[in-house]
């Protein structure tokens, strides 16, 4: 398959936060973590613009490469994921991340960082098999198992984040902004993927 | 009148098409309205900040950093120079200790060990001493384990053994930084008073140390070489300590940022500490007589204190006759 990737379209989020309530939902994401966020830039102020953001699975992610268990994971879909069985909850792949994405439920002592957790794509996770009970357990849904997108994505009011094909997404996007003549662009792109959406 | 307005129909039609073949270029708004005119642009962002960050309402205000590149920078460091600067320190300490020992080999009590020994090193002294030196060696091999060991220790003993080998060094490190922290402070106020330079350090660094050759420049409790060893583990471990807790409660006293520059600055004392702590290691076991016994049971052959703290053990002497007269 294809190279996915989420887009969000900052022009059209309207900062609900229902990708945050469905991907807890979906995954039964631990306590005090949130695989997926959005952050409003400018708040308040003319040209304020909400972004919906969670794992960007780069390439040549930086938390696999920092990572001092090599416990990260690519799929045939560019998916990144990690090993739980392996994660030493060290916090490393936290520094290099430039989203934020990994975060550690507090279950350790002074550092409490225990094994990190983060958006999976609705992948599940590298082991075991998928859809079974125990990998729901430890990583959330496999949505992509089952055919379907991230449920983020697909639940969106305002179909404001896209997920799928990065090639598909990225058309998706330059039609809705030559259509109704502007956009903000691909918010995270050209960190996680040294290129962005040209119009 | 009817072929005009056919141009016209035909004109309209033709124009959507034009834009069709151009897709580069946007339409004016259908709303009027241009919202891209004020809107806030990513690129800007992080020309000016390096960083995006917002507003966010979910409770975990640290998630309202948006994107930080410079994670990406903290990569290229760790996964780059920062394996190259450890086999440097490492490898290369190790191979100039080695050939050391070849070229001078074991400095030994000049005319063998005598019969008569002086406490050099009390109980608590010792103690103290082991407890920093035990926790360091410790959090030494698990700090070089997270640099390299999936490069080093993984491809010998495979994945599962490792991660559990090293979860189980992150909780050594993270528990032994008290011990070593501890031992430091009181290194620190034990041995401050025996610490201070003064000129005649530099008279034993002229010498460079008696390391070379059969003399032994005048020395006093601890000589230039060891009042260097005691700054580099106080110094240091003062700096590890400072850099090690601020990355073990994460967000507690800084950001992400923060975060990365002390993970460079924990690594890199690191590094220059263990680079000294080998030297010191070996001087003080194979590669001079005698030495280990000042911590060991400390008491050490007065041969060897004769040669090697002259100054310390007259003072010795001195305080064990009160009467001024020599105990032999």
């Amino acid at each position: 398959m294809a190279r996915v990737k989420f887009l969000c379209d900052a022009d059209r989020c309207i900062d609900c936060n229902a990708c945050v309530t469905a991907c807890k939902n979906a995954n039964e994401v631990p306590w005090g973590i949130n695989r997926r966020r959005v952050v409003t830039i400018n708040d308040g102020k003319p040209g304020e613009r909400s972004v919906s953001m969670a794992c960007m699975h780069c390439t040549d992610a930086p938390c696999a490469a920092v990572c001092p268990v090599d416990c990260f994971f690519t799929t045939a879909d560019a998916v990144v994921l990690h090993s739980k069985d392996l994660c030493i909850g060290c916090g490393y792949c936290f520094y290099a991340c430039p989203f934020g994405a990994p975060q550690y439920p507090k279950l350790g002592n002074f550092g409490s960082r225990g094994k990190m957790d983060k958006c999976t794509y609705c992948s599940g996770g590298p082991e075991g098999a998928d859809g079974s009970a125990a990998e729901f357990a430890k990583y959330g849904a496999n949505r992509m198992a089952e055919g379907k997108l991230p449920l983020c994505a697909e639940m969106c009011s305002t179909k404001a984040l896209l997920a799928g094909d990065g090639e598909i997404i990225a058309q998706i996007y330059r039609e809705r902004v030559l259509k109704r003549g502007y956009g903000s662009g691909a918010w995270g792109w050209q960190t996680a993927y040294k290129e962005t959406v040209n119009v | 009148m009817f072929k005009a307005a056919l141009i016209a129909l035909l004109l309209a039609a033709a124009i959507p098409t034009a834009h069709a073949q151009a897709p580069s270029r946007q339409e004016a708004p259908a709303s009027g309205f241009n919202p891209t005119a004020t809107e806030v642009k990513e690129q800007d962002l992080l020309n000016a900040l390096s960083k995006v960050e917002g507003r966010i309402s979910i409770p975990d205000t640290r998630a309202a950093t948006l994107i930080q590149p410079a994670g990406q920078t903290w990569r290229d460091y760790r996964r780059g120079p920062l394996l190259w600067i450890t086999a440097a320190i490492v490898l290369g300490m190790m191979a100039l200790l080695t050939l050391f020992y070849l070229i001078r080999g074991r400095i030994r009590i000049e005319g063998g060990r005598g019969t008569r020994t002086v406490l050099r090193f009390g109980a608590f002294e010792r103690f103290m001493h082991w407890v920093t030196a035990a926790s360091w060696c410790v959090l030494a091999v698990s700090g070089l384990n997270i640099v390299a060991g999936s490069r080093v220790l993984l491809p010998l003993i495979g994945q599962d053994a490792f991660s559990t080998v090293s979860g189980w060094l992150k909780y050594s490190h993270n528990f032994l930084a008290f011990p070593f922290t501890s031992g430091v402070v009181l290194m620190l106020l034990v041995w401050v008073r025996h610490n201070i330079p003064n000129r005649m350090d530099l008279e034993w660094f002229r010498q460079g140390g008696g390391l070379f050759g059969h003399r032994h420049p005048h020395s006093r409790k601890f000589n230039g070489g060891q009042k260097a060893v005691f700054w580099i583990v106080v110094l240091g471990g003062g700096a590890l300590a400072a850099t090690g807790f601020t990355l073990m409660f994460p967000f507690y006293i800084t950001d992400v940022t923060g975060m990365q520059l002390a993970q460079i600055a924990h690594g890199g004392v690191s590094l220059l500490m263990i680079g000294a702590m080998l030297g010191h290691i070996y001087i003080g076991s194979v590669g001079m007589e005698g030495a280990l016994d000042a911590m060991n049971s400390g008491q050490v052959d007065r041969k060897w204190a004769a040669a090697h703290h002259d100054l310390w053990l007259a003072e010795v002497d001195a305080k064990s006759t009160p009467s001024g007269h020599p105990a032999e």
